[in-house]
């Protein structure tokens, strides 16, 4: 339950932290918070030449604005995103998510970034930025991109990132005051990692549905944006919308696995029903205010 | 640390003493407490972030010793379970308000909560009775059944433990 020997850096610039990546030519990993690294590590799941830590770069903490988002630091810890006023009134929903990644003591040194780059698919904040439409800023020495968290994850532990990129930014879009937030999962215990769960946002104009965002975790190798439900969502008027209509198609796009915890069966049942209670519930509040 | 390496000179201070001390790049600031500096209270037991025993403080804040590198902890003020009660052996009201309620059994996952519980309460604002049930969700006890720590927090939120 030791790590593998590797060598250590830790840079105080972005740019610092890129040229280690680019002269390590991949042979380098990115340490934030370590919460789920350092499990991976101790476990020799994970063997790198080179850790490099970017908790000593500055420009890489925080939450700011950006044209029409919220840009957050990847290296900001979960404990300070979840305390931050501003965010929890931008993004309620990202804040209830946040309640819900790890346990006090883990939040304490999570971020927010290490999270989405790991992707472990039960987790919350990866599913959040897909539901909310995030787009992941992207920097090496060669220049910079952006990646809409719809386009960023391949599979469990797998994203799109060359492995001379540092995610330098998570920018969400602003999303109207007042907008519907629908989240629920279940675990095992709270802080464990969720066997189901959905995470999104709604906006409604006019009695209709305008914006729909909705991502599930712990529902396939990697959250998943439930596109169909999305699209149907679009344009409806709230009153007639069924929950468990749009919940079956929402299941549709799932393709949840069976391990030690639950089976895929018991993942799409509970899925399906938590899905329809939790939007529901969010319309029926609508709806009566 | 601009260059990568494998060993490191480090220094923070445990418990209020300043201790240095060259350690290698992987060790866990768990490790390093345990087996460099002598603080056997920090009882590592997963040694993935689970089980919550190895939990200290480090600038304020109860982490994980096991998901922490000791290099990571340079120039930090860390607390283990050897400093929190009072230099002449005076309990701190989380200690007692646990020794009160028979919150522990083995003793194996205790210096972690007390360090977690702690570290919450430690600042000018007191945490709720909810604030510090939901903290216990980053710890497991296997023997007491966590009744006893359940009502050492009702006690502490109470302020009856001073």
């Amino acid at each position: 339950m030791k790590p593998a020997p590797f060598d250590y850096v830790a840079p105080t610039s972005i740019e610092n932290a890129c040229q280690v990546l680019a002269d390590a030519g991949g042979g380098a990993t990115v340490l934030a918070g370590g919460q789920t690294l350092m499990p991976l590590l101790n476990l020799r799941m994970s063997q790198p030449f080179i850790l490099l830590d970017i908790n000593k770069v500055e420009a890489l903490k925080g939450v700011s604005r950006a044209q029409n988002a919220t840009r957050v630091g990847p290296a900001t810890r979960q404990c300070e995103a979840l305390a931050s006023a501003e965010l929890a009134a931008a993004l309620p929903v990202l804040t209830q998510a946040l309640s819900h990644v790890g346990h006090h003591q883990t939040r304490n040194r999570g971020t927010i970034g290490g999270s989405i780059a790991l992707g472990e698919p039960a987790a919350e904040m990866p599913a959040t930025a897909v539901a909310l439409g995030a787009v992941i800023e992207a920097r090496s020495v060669r220049g910079t991109r952006r990646i809409p968290a719809r386009e960023f994850y391949l599979g469990p532990y797998m994203n799109v990132l060359e492995p001379d990129e540092l995610v330098t930014a998570i920018d969400y879009p602003d999303w109207p005051q007042g907008h519907i937030t629908l989240f629920r999962e279940v675990a095992q215990r709270p802080g464990d990692f969720a066997l189901v769960g959905m995470v999104g946002a709604l906006v409604i104009e006019s009695g209709r549905i305008a914006r729909a965002g909705i991502a599930w975790f712990g529902m396939g190798p990697t959250p998943i944006a439930a596109v169909q439900a999305e699209q149907t969502l679009l344009g409806q008027p709230i009153d007639a919308i069924d929950p468990q209509t749009i919940a079956e198609l929402a299941i549709a796009d799932t393709a949840p696995f069976d391990d030690h915890h639950a089976s895929a069966e018991y993942r799409r049942t509970v899925g399906r029903r938590i899905f329809a209670r939790t939007l529901g519930e969010a319309l029926n509040i609508r709806k009566a205010a | 640390m601009s260059e990568p390496q494998s060993e490191f000179r480090v220094e923070m201070t445990i418990n209020g003493r300043r201790k240095h001390a060259t350690i290698e790049a992987r060790k866990s600031l768990g490790d390093f407490l345990r087996d460099d500096a002598g603080y056997t209270g920090v009882h590592l037991g997963c040694e993935h972030g689970v089980c919550g025993a190895c939990t200290v403080i480090v600038d304020g804040k109860a982490v994980r010793s096991c998901l922490m590198l000791a290099v990571q902890a340079d120039g930090c003020d860390v607390t283990t379970v050897e400093g929190i009660a009072q230099a002449d052996g005076t309990l701190h009201p989380v200690q007692t308000a646990l020794r009160e309620e028979h919150a522990l059994q083995c003793g194996f996952c205790t210096p972690g909560i007390v360090c977690t519980l702690t570290a919450l309460n430690q600042g000018d604002e007191k945490p709720s009775e909810e604030q510090m049930l939901a903290a216990m969700s980053g710890h497991i006890c296997r023997c007491t059944g966590y009744q006893g720590i359940r009502r050492a927090i009702t006690r502490l939120a109470a302020g009856e433990a001073e």
